[in-house]
């Protein structure tokens, strides 16, 4: 079972988190600040394990997690996930992350929540390994929002027009905070098929 | 109406929405908190509006809030009015928010439950995905017992999509309904062979998840995880099960056996390193489930090392992680084959990574031995010097402490050097674990007596410069270390070459510093030295010096009197005193000392842990008996019913030393407090006296901090690497010497054996510096062995302990929506409620009209039976109806017992109520027996066969037992019947068998038992009732019996159930072969449609003789009598239920007479009970009422008179013919007599 997927960057801003057991608002921030903690504090070329913090699971658990240019992606899992195989798992996420949202990069994350989360949800869910297949996640997340795009239709169009207009007028929205493109740097694992 | 959605749209596109939030917040980095309070009441305005898409739009802005650690459960009504939106777009904003933030505790969860099932159903596959996506992570107890039965649907949807999703969610409906895990687990087993792989993997996901809590439930599925494991090529799939293997191998290791082969094969095959790291990993459970050291593992285990260390050398760190992680499990059981790779785990602990060192150190732990634990903790003790200050270095100092303690001190030769090496790690500032090491020292110095002196005048050094262990804070952990050393010093004080200056440091003013229960031990154990220094002066002429140290305690203990903590007062001022009479008694010359050591006389002996728990009860010691007979009840209290006070009273007192008494002591303290701080004539414990106490407490002296920037060495302490020199030399030369010894031994003999000298010494060579007698810990003497290890009662998955193979009873069904709430009955409630005509019925009028006639069809069916050829469609038809004179409720039964994809939409069917009819039947039965006798079985594996025999042999005796029990049960039932009838003196019972010859010929014997194992069973077939019929086959001649293959002729109503894919006249293989004079049992399992007639099947056997010569074809026809009685279930009643059936006239009577019958009357209930399964309800005299029941719920009830040789027995039945039947075959039990 997965217990928790969270991203965060290297300041420990949450930027998704998903718990598949039920915590209190607080206690999930500070398991996010200690799971910040935790896995910032390691350097670039150590292992991708932690054994868990003391807030998420205790000793049973495990800390999961990949580091991508300025995010951190966390996944605290038990026993029966393999741990190479979590490890993969992150990988196909970013990799459909940045094929979902052509050349990913940490403002994507900011300001598009809700479609990380929709991605997520056709890969894990309820805390279980749905789908592993990228092409497959990356199908069903764009039938999604195929749909979407129907049902918003003509009445969507002024909304859309306007946000479009409301990011344009925007100077901070692009390249000037200087976020790099998540590279993907994946050491020599042979992943699933 | 486009111009107004049109204008609604241009409305909102001003509203804030997420992107805009998320700028906001960005924008207003320094007062974050007041702009997203703000964008709240925002927020709370767009929510009130009544367009959807404004409130989608809030909603989504609220997730985002909550994941920055806002509450939003406010929010939590209208986040329901989104999620029941049409359109999708807004639905998945509502279904993401409420995954994000309901739970158990929502309360407005249950309104959703009629909108998520609308969803579920919904012919839109996204909308279907988005509600199990949400319900996943916010699933209750009571959505999953009312969604269990819409999800366990969408399994078989059409859409893999759908179906892996619905797959997947049914683990988070077990966890929190578990009833529905045994209906729904026949269609989950299908999905792992289901043809999309997604589907498959989220079945193999769920099964692995359910396995790995309780894994004994799910080791039948293990053929079929075999079966997958050798053609799956998908990865995930294939991982996850060789983990579900490595969970099962430790409960059958023939499955081990099985799986190295190929296991070791995706080893050398694979390419993909998570599977190859799986592969391993389960391969080692294998080897520690077969851990009897099979010679030809040995290859396997060299080849799991051999990779590991592959991993470990790899120059991926997670690589070497996860290898470092699968060797410590092989140490467990094959430490020698690790402990090769000594070097590259020394290696691994100057790694810079934390997780592997961690790692490391574990595998440290299984490899000292005798000969490098020294070296192994040299070296430990330098890494604890580098790593300063972090928690890493407390994990070492852990590890050193387990190393060198584990298993009783094995591997210690030297114990001096151990001290030293504890007294070192004294030195290390700022750890938590001063305990650990305080305890250790403690241990040794008891158990070791011949360390004690050496113990002693270290920790009198320790004491001497604790200063240096206590200088920094308060908060140093490491102070423990001098509760250990004071103790030490006092209890062992004759070792002390200076007990004076001992106790002269433990007295000085700075001890008042230290935490409470370490200033009590000082002051006893002062009391201790105080009395070895009288004991040393003894007998000298100047008493100066003894004189001189009761002055030294008169002075400094006042310090202890005033102390604030209660133990070190109490202690301090009694023992003030003490030394004050003494002074007095030295003054007077008087010799004292002998008096005062007598206070400390006496040995303390080390106690194990659990000793206290296994002290065990005397014979005749009933704890929970009265001490005093309980006061008799006051007239006052007549009012109150008797039965209250017998209840509750005996609670009361056994409770006397639990903890419900100690809160109750609490509260009534708190209730005192309260009390008195209301009474205003209670004096209170003014603050202000309390501070004259507190004077001289730390808070008021200024601590000075000590800066120590030269390393920490106490002078004059021993340093544990001289050990480790003088270890070495001293073993270099008792080698020389032993090889000294040897040549000359070799000189004496030659020619013999010359191995010892050449080879590494082995690990027996090494002798102890000091002779060393570990005192073992005390235990009780009969110390009760117990293990205890219990699970945690609170753990979700226990109640997911559930046997899966048993089948399926009524009552299990998952609850279908039905129009009005069921009320639920409790069975004995509900054996009465089934005489009593039905409520309303359910069903429509229509349909009623078909059932009356197909219940004529019936009737003028069992009249003319040879008549019946009709169409073979109306037959399939009349056999889906239910039986004829059935009473109403069994056919509702029978709805609710079929599978719920075949109700269609409109029909309405009553769960529970009248569900529970057979449930009474299944626990007689043997859950297991179907399976068994499925032939299919054969097929399997060889072991497996052997197996399959092993435990029916076993379960013969099983049955034979139980029949003994059941005649027993017979005899019992007719006892405890005897009411206000004279008790008779009842001779024994004659003993009964239940087995009859069936046929036989000059090869083979078939006995038939006659009770057969009956019960009901439902499933995926529609209603037919099961019987299964035992046979034992016995081989008479002197050849081998082989081939051996049972047939019956199968009328319309009774079939012999054949395995899949068998034709209708296909003969069953007896899954054994019988050498000569060797008798086996087998089982078959008939279906039966009508039970009121009895029934003959003709059947035949064919078998080959296989003698030395020749092996001929034989045959053996036979006759299957199935009687009414078979049919008939031993239920008990009780006598009201009975007097309720009687009286609701649905019975129609009969009655029998039977004449000459010789036998007491409790024989002649005996034998009813045990051959036409009845049980005694009530018996007055010779007169006793009798009850049973058919597997199709019908009741018998039979009144049994007896009178001078002549017994009369009326029956009721409300089905005639069945009834009669009955009767007969009674007529024809006594007749035999």
């Amino acid at each position: 079972m997965i217990k928790a997927i969270l991203i965060f960057n290297n300041h420990g801003k949450p930027r998704l988190s998903k718990f598949y057991e039920h915590y209190t608002e607080d206690t999930e921030q500070q398991i996010i600040r200690e799971t910040f903690h935790l896995v910032s504090k390691r350097d670039e070329n150590v292992c991708n394990f932690l054994e868990g913090g003391l807030l998420i699971g205790g000793s049973e658990n495990k800390l999961i997690y990949r580091h991508y240019a300025t995010l951190y992606f966390v996944f605290c899992v038990d026993s029966s996930e393999s741990e190479l195989g979590i490890l993969d798992l992150i990988q196909v996420f970013v990799e459909t992350l940045d094929k979902c949202f052509e050349n990913v990069c940490e403002l994507d994350l900011i300001f598009h929540m809700d479609k990380v989360h929709n991605i997520l949800a056709e890969m894990v869910m309820g805390g279980m390994v749905l789908e592993t297949n990228m092409s497959e996640i990356s199908t069903q997340a764009e039938a999604h929002s195929k749909m979407e795009k129907s049902e918003a239709g003509i009445a969507g169009a002024p909304a859309r027009a306007v946000s479009a207009v409301k990011n344009m007028n925007l100077p901070e929205m692009p390249k000037n905070i200087n976020i790099g493109d998540i590279s993907i740097k994946v050491p020599n694992l042979s992943s699933f098929k | 109406m486009a111009l107004k959605i049109v204008k609604g749209s241009i409305d909102r596109m001003f509203d804030k929405n997420l992107q805009d939030l998320v700028r906001g917040i960005r924008n207003h980095k320094e007062d974050e908190a007041k702009y997203i309070s703000t964008c709240i009441d925002e927020i709370k305005q767009e929510l009130k509006q009544d367009n959807i898409a404004v409130k989608a739009n809030a909603v989504c802005k609220l997730t985002y809030l909550q994941m920055l650690g806002y509450d939003v459960s406010w929010a939590a009504f209208n986040i329901v009015e989104v999620m029941s939106s049409s359109k999708f777009t807004f639905k998945r904003i509502g279904y993401l928010a409420a995954s994000q933030c309901f739970h158990e505790g929502t309360d407005v969860i249950m309104l959703t439950t009629n909108q998520i099932r609308k969803d579920l159903s919904s012919p839109n596959q996204y909308d279907t995905g988005v509600a199990l996506t949400g319900l996943s992570c916010f699933v209750t107890p009571d959505l999953a017992r009312d969604l269990a039965n819409d999800i366990m649907t969408l399994m078989s949807h059409t859409k893999p999509y759908i179906r892996k999703k619905a797959v997947l969610i049914m683990y988070k409906v077990f966890l929190k309904y578990p009833e529905s895990l045994r209906p729904a687990f026949p269609r989950l087993k299908e999905k792992l062979e289901d043809p999309d792989p997604g589907v498959q993997s989220a079945a193999v996901n769920v099964i692995c998840e359910l396995a790995r809590r309780n894994p004994k439930n799910y080791l039948s599925l293990a053929p079929l995880f075999f079966k997958l494991m050798t053609s799956s090529t998908n990865n995930w799939v294939l991982i996850k099960i060789i983990k579900l293997f490595g969970a099962l191998t430790p409960l059958e290791p023939r499955l081990g056996k099985k799986l190295i082969e190929p296991l070791t094969n995706l080893i050398h095959s694979t390419s993909a390193m998570s599977l190859l790291y799986e592969c391993v990993n389960t391969v080692i459970a294998v080897l520690i489930s077969l851990s009897s050291g099979m010679p030809n593992h040995s290859a396997s285990i060299q080849l799991c090392v051999q990779k590991l260390r592959i991993l470990i050398e790899d120059s991926d760190q997670n690589l070497k992680y996860l290898g470092l992680l699968a060797m410590s499990k092989i140490l467990k059981t094959h430490p020698k084959s690790v402990q090769s790779h000594k070097d590259l785990i020394l290696q691994c602990l100057d790694d810079k990574d934390e997780s592997i060192r961690l790692r490391a150190l574990d595998l440290l732990y299984g490899m000292v031995s005798k000969k490098n634990l020294m070296e192994i903790v040299k070296k430990l003790m330098l890494h604890v010097d580098k790593a300063e200050g972090t928690t890493y270095r407390d994990e070492l100092l852990t590890k050193i402490i387990d190393i060198c303690s584990q298993s009783n001190y094995q591997y210690i030769t030297n114990f001096e050097w151990y001290i030293s090496i504890l007294v070192e790690l004294t030195r290390l500032e700022g750890t938590r674990h001063g305990h650990l090491i305080a305890s250790q020292m403690l241990d040794v110095a008891i158990r070791v007596k011949a360390i004690r002196g050496f113990a002693v005048a270290q920790m009198a050094t320790l004491l001497d410069n604790a200063h240096l262990l206590t200088g920094n804070t308060q908060r140093n952990g490491i102070c423990e270390v001098l509760y250990a050393a004071a103790w030490i010093c006092g209890e062992f004080s004759e070792h002390l070459e200076d007990p004076m200056q001992t106790l002269e440091a433990m007295l000085r003013p700075k001890v008042a510093t230290l935490p409470g229960h370490i200033q009590a031990v000082y002051v006893q154990n002062a009391a201790k030295l105080f009395a070895t220094v009288l004991q040393k002066h003894e007998g000298e002429t100047d008493s100066q010096a003894a004189q001189e140290t009761s002055q030294l305690l008169i002075d400094r203990l006042p310090l202890f009197v005033q102390s604030a903590n209660l133990e070190v007062q109490e202690r301090a001022s009694c023992i003030l005193q003490l030394v004050k009479y003494i002074q007095k008694l030295q003054q007077k010359n008087v010799e004292v000392a002998e008096e005062v050591t007598a206070l400390f006389a006496g040995e303390l002996n080390p106690v194990a842990p659990k000793a206290q728990k296994k002290v065990p009860i005397p014979e005749g010691l009933d704890l929970d008996a009265w001490i005093n007979e309980p006061p008799s009840e006051s007239e006052s209290e007549d009012e109150k019913p008797k039965a209250v006070f017998a209840k509750e009273e005996p609670k009361h007192y056994r409770s006397r030393n639990t903890e419900v008494d100690e809160k109750e002591l609490a509260r009534r303290r708190e209730v005192r407090k309260q009390e008195q701080a209301n009474n205003p004539f209670y004096i209170k414990a003014s603050p202000s006296s309390q501070k004259v106490y507190d004077a001289p407490g730390v808070e008021h002296i200024p601590v000075v901090q000590i800066d120590l920037s030269v390393p920490l060495k106490v002078p004059g302490m021993p340093m544990s690497d001289q050990y480790l020199k003088l270890e070495e030399e001293r073993q270099q030369k008792e080698k020389a010497e032993r090889k000294k010894k040897e040549k000359k031994k070799k000189r004496e003999k030659r020619g013999k054996g010359r191995k010892a000298d050449s080879g590494p010494e082995s690990e027996e060579d090494i002798t102890p510096a000091q002779h060393v007698d570990i005192v073992t810990e005390e235990m009780p003497e009969n110390a009760l062995p117990s293990d205890d290890d219990d699970k945690d009662p609170n753990d979700p998955h226990r109640a997911l302990d559930i046997d899966l193979d048993k089948p399926l009873a009524d009552s299990e069904k998952l609850p279908v929506r039905t129009h009005r709430p069921e009320v639920l009955k409790s069975p004995a409630e509900d054996r009465v409620s089934e005489s009593v005509p039905p409520e309303t019925k359910k069903k429509s009028s229509k349909e009623k009209k078909e059932k009356k006639k197909d219940k004529e069809k019936d009737r003028k069916r069992s009249k003319e039976e040879k008549k019946k050829k009709k169409k073979h469609k109306e037959v399939e038809e009349e056999l889906l109806e239910s039986q004829p004179e059935e009473p109403v409720q069994s056919e509702e039964t029978k709805e609710a017992a079929a599978p719920p994809t075949s109700t269609s939409a409109e029909e309405v069917t009553v769960p529970s109520s009248a569900v529970e009819t057979s449930s009474a039947a299944v626990p007689e039965s043997e859950p297991d027996e179907p399976k068994d006798t499925e032939p299919e079985d054969t097929k399997s594996s060889k072991h497996k066969k052997k197996k399959q025999k092993k435990e029916k042999e076993e379960k013969e005796k099983k049955k034979k037992k139980r029949h003994h029990h059941h005649h027993h049960h017979g005899e019992a039932g007719g006892e405890d019947s005897v009411q206000n009838g004279t008790v008779e003196e009842e001779e024994p019972l004659p003993p009964m068998s239940n087995y009859s010859v069936l046929a036989e010929n000059s090869f083979i014997k078939m006995m038939r038992e006659d009770a057969e194992q009956v019960y009901d069973i439902q499933g995926n077939h529609q209603d037919e009732s099961k019987v299964v019929v035992s046979i034992i086959f016995e081989n008479k001649s002197d050849s081998f019996l082989k081939s051996m293959e049972f047939n019956v002729l199968d009328s319309l109503n009774s079939k012999l159930q054949r395995p899949e894919g068998a034709g209708p006249h296909d003969g069953l293989t007896v899954p054994f072969q019988l050498p000569p004079g060797v008798s086996n049992e087998a089982r078959f399992v008939f279906s039966v449609q009508s039970i009121v007639m009895p029934q003959k099947l003709k059947g035949t056997l064919t078998f080959i003789v296989k003698s030395d010569e020749s092996s001929t074809h034989e045959k053996l026809d036979f006759k299957l009598h199935f009687t009414c009685t078979s049919y008939l279930i031993t239920t008990p009643c009780y006598s009201d239920a009975y007097a309720k059936l009687l009286e609701s006239g649905d019975l129609k009577g009969s009655s029998l007479r039977l004449e000459g019958i010789n036998m007491p009357f409790h024989h002649l209930l005996a034998r009813i009970c045990f051959h036409h399964h009845f049980s005694v309800v009530e018996r007055i005299d010779s007169c006793a009422s009798m009850y049973s029941r058919s597997i199709q719920g019908h009741h018998v009830c039979l009144l049994v008179k007896t009178s001078d040789q002549t017994v009369s027995i009326d029956a009721k039945c409300d089905e005639p013919s069945l009834l009669g039947n009955v009767l007969d075959e009674l007529k024809q039990t006594f007749s035999k007599c």
